[in-house]
């Protein structure tokens, strides 16, 4: 899907505008009024030490939870949808796809089944709610048709195309965390949200995620949203980095200024500023720049 | 001992065996004494009891001889259980076949050939054993065989389900078939639909539904309320029950279906409960427990089966000028369930391909991730439900026209045991598995009657059996819906 049919004009990028977002459970303040934005066609990270509140945010923004404070804006061609009103599975509807820290695959159904049902809706319109598909009318045929090479098209992409056909929960685990991304392009979204994409992964692996992430803000010109703790992920595709600390926002802006921002640093590494960092942290945060 | 050149050591812990026979025939014992020992006769102005400690014993010593077997085999000794399972087997068989049983301390004719069966089992075993240095299968081996006759069956399954078709469409026609057989054969087909149709809703959507037989009750009281009232014929009440069970599946689906797993087991327990309760007590509807008699018959589309039908009307045997027979009914009733059947099961085969029966397998692996993906998990729940309802009111409506007779007392908790046994031995999701299923859990008490009280013990006992052995069902293997590669081959297992 292009962005720009989808989002709101050339000039404004902003497609999604978090703005004073605060999540209560109890006593607990597990965000605290956090507002930033996320640009069409930029990969934007939100990173910060275990804890810090990066997959509640990502809960609430894709309606697992609702918010007790602020509110979610897309911004979308035919206008603003505020995703904190919105059921799960009507957010994803509006084009917010995401994946899970710990992968969320069908297991027990094929991998081409896999994204078959990420394009649920769109083949149930085809089939006119499963009536065209029974009687097997052809316009229901050309649609699973069309829904398979978007299928396979992603499946060229991640490299699975030879292994369709087998059970997605027998793919070894960088397979499926590839698969599970390549499900979420496959709902046709405007915003992928990326929970720990590259966790256990191997060096290699992590180079080809780097590589298919930047293939999907470059081709397919829709927003990333990414949380991450590998620095040389972060660190090398991002184009905006959040810094979140106790639910609050420490720092933002491009990796290299985080980077610097001794915030970020106290943060990370605790409270003596004028301490050295260790030359290991160091070349982690300085990695890929 | 004779020589053997089998690499396996030897460990024959002899205590140990003894302990582990003498434990097994103790079990034995302890059961049989009071079930087989004691036996109660009607005497004149009361019971009396016979004693059969002789057959007690015989059991116990069966029992540790039979586990003596295993226990011999698993140390790596088949040669002398072969020699004496062999004999054993022999000896009895000869006389059975001689019809000198009557030195047997059993008397069932039945029990004496299964005891041969058993000894000819350890034979097989110990057989085995002597090709194969391990004894014992490995737990894993086994299951990977049977999942090979999973996929054997699936692959077959382009002509072998044809096949069952044809012989399901000859079986009235085929010399054994008698009015007892066709009426356990109609027995049967009813369960495989409510098999089918529980299989959508269990099977592929992964909702546990224990209240089944409440759409079935539905279905059944629909049918006969709207022939009685409003003198509605078989064919236009019969879809109208589907409709009415299926309404009922989705009224009770809103409230529960938020629930999960165990929760949603039990709401569904509960509701088949209500509506028996409800069919007991509102007397002035359903007439309570006195049940509904009268339902009409099904006719051949308008033409009864009756010896003398009614003026102006034409029946059945005069219609292909035929001589009239009873039998021509239950004929009939067997191809209408079958054709409703088969119905239920190419609508099930083809919904499973199309998005809608994917979304309810996606559902089943992950709602969390169906709701990410913009899966509305509320509504495709109750599409299933309400699907899985409609066939169960379906076979209801013809239960009631079978029977001719409906009380609440057909629609208890037990039927939705039987139906969900079904769903889970045959493999959940697999159509095959359930015919097979229900083959052995209707046909097979059915057919053996002549076990009499045994009957339930034997199925009791083939229920713990395929749990053993076959946890996951005796034909789980789910095949893809779809294929991305057409020279694809059935992946290896495992």
């Amino acid at each position: 899907m292009s962005a720009d049919a989808t989002t709101v004009t050339a000039g404004d990028a902003t497609l999604l505008r978090v703005e004073h977002l605060t999540i209560r459970f109890g006593g607990l303040i597990a965000v605290d009024d956090l507002s930033f934005a996320a640009q069409d066609r930029e990969i934007t990270a939100l990173i910060g030490p275990n804890g810090a509140g990066k997959t509640t945010v990502f809960n609430c923004l894709t309606g697992f939870y609702k918010p007790s404070v602020g509110r979610f804006v897309l911004n979308l061609a035919d206008g603003p949808r505020y995703l904190e009103r919105m059921e799960g599975f009507d957010i994803a509807r509006a084009g917010v796809a995401r994946t899970f820290q710990n992968i969320r695959l069908f297991t027990g159904m094929s991998v081409l089944e896999n994204l078959l049902a990420a394009q649920h809706n769109k083949l149930m319109r085809a089939s006119f709610f499963a009536l065209a598909g029974l009687l097997n009318l052809r316009s229901y045929r050309r649609a699973e048709a069309e829904a398979v090479e978007l299928a396979r098209y992603w499946l060229d992409r991640i490299g699975l195309s030879d292994r369709a056909d087998i059970n997605a929960g027998n793919l070894p685990y960088g397979d499926q965390r590839r698969l599970e991304i390549a499900r979420a392009m496959c709902i046709e979204p405007v915003l992928l949200c990326l929970d720990e994409p590259a966790a256990g992964l191997n060096v290699r692996e992590s180079a080809e995620l780097n590589a298919l992430l930047a293939y999907i803000r470059d081709q397919h010109r829709i927003a990333l949203l990414l949380i991450e703790h590998d620095m040389s992920v972060v660190m090398e595709i991002s184009d905006h980095v959040v810094v979140l600390d106790y639910g609050k926002q420490i720092s933002a802006g491009s990796p290299a200024e985080v980077r610097k921002d001794p915030a970020v640093i106290r943060a990370y590494l605790g409270e003596e500023e004028d301490a050295e960092l260790p030359p290991i942290i160091e070349k982690d945060l300085g990695e890929g720049s | 001992m004779a020589v053997t050149t089998l690499p396996a050591q030897r460990t024959l812990d002899v205590p140990a065996v003894l302990k582990e026979c003498g434990l097994a025939a103790f079990v034995a014992f302890a059961l049989a004494a009071p079930m087989v020992g004691l036996e109660t006769l009607p005497l004149i102005g009361g019971l009396g009891i016979n004693t059969r400690f002789g057959a007690v014993a015989y059991a116990a010593v069966l029992v540790f001889f039979g586990r003596l077997g295993f226990a011999l085999l698993r140390a790596g000794y088949p040669v002398p259980v072969l020699i004496a399972s062999l004999v054993f087997a022999a000896v009895l068989i000869s006389l059975l076949l001689t019809g000198a049983d009557q030195i047997l301390p059993f008397k069932s004719l039945i029990l004496n050939w299964f005891i041969a069966l058993l000894a000819m089992v350890i034979t097989v075993r110990a057989a085995w054993a002597l090709r194969r240095p391990t004894a014992e299968m490995a737990a894993r081996e086994r299951e990977n065989v049977m999942d090979r006759v999973g996929i054997a069956v699936l692959r077959r399954a382009r002509w072998l389900g044809p096949l069952a078709i044809a012989v399901a469409i000859a079986l009235p026609f085929l010399p054994f078939a008698d009015r007892r057989f066709l009426d356990l054969a109609i027995l049967v087909m009813t369960y495989v639909m409510l098999g089918w149709g529980l299989n959508i809703v269990v099977g592929l959507a992964g909702l546990l539904d224990l209240g089944y037989v409440a759409f079935y009750a539905v279905g059944a009281y629909s049918f006969a309320l709207l022939a009685l009232h409003f003198d509605l014929g078989f064919w236009v009440s019969l879809p109208l029950a589907g409709l009415m069970a299926a309404g009922a599946g989705v009224l009770l689906g809103f409230p529960v279906l938020r629930l999960r797993g165990d929760y949603l087991a039990i709401v569904t327990l509960g509701f088949g409960e209500m509506i028996r309760i409800i069919l007991v007590n509102w007397y002035s509807f359903t007439n309570g427990p006195d049940g509904l008699s009268g339902i009409p018959r099904p006719s051949f589309f308008g033409f009864p089966f009756t010896r003398r039908p009614a003026e102006g009307t034409m029946s059945f045997h005069q219609l292909f000028d035929v001589d009239f027979a009873s039998i021509q009914r239950i004929i009939f009733l067997y191809y209408v369930i079958l054709v409703l059947a088969l119905v239920t099961n190419m609508f099930t085969l083809r919904l499973r391909k199309l998005p809608l029966g994917r979304a309810w397998e996606a559902l089943r692996e992950d709602e969390v991730a169906c709701r990410s993906l913009g899966i509305n998990p509320t509504n495709t729940k109750l599409t299933a439900f309400g699907i899985g309802a409609m066939f169960a009111g379906i076979a209801g409506s013809f239960f009631a026209t079978r029977q001719g007779f409906i009380s609440p007392e057909s629609f208890t908790f037990i039927e939705s045991a039987i139906i969900l046994s079904i769903v889970v031995l045959g493999g959940m999701g697999s159509q095959i598995g359930v015919v097979v299923a229900a083959i052995l859990l209707i046909g097979m008490p059915e057919w053996f009657r002549e076990l009499g009280q045994f009957r339930m013990l034997a199925f009791g006992a083939g229920m713990v059996l395929i749990m053993i052995w076959r946890p996951r069902g005796l034909l789980a293997h789910r095949d893809p819906t779809i294929r991305l590669n057409r020279d694809g081959d059935f992946e290896a297992p495992g």
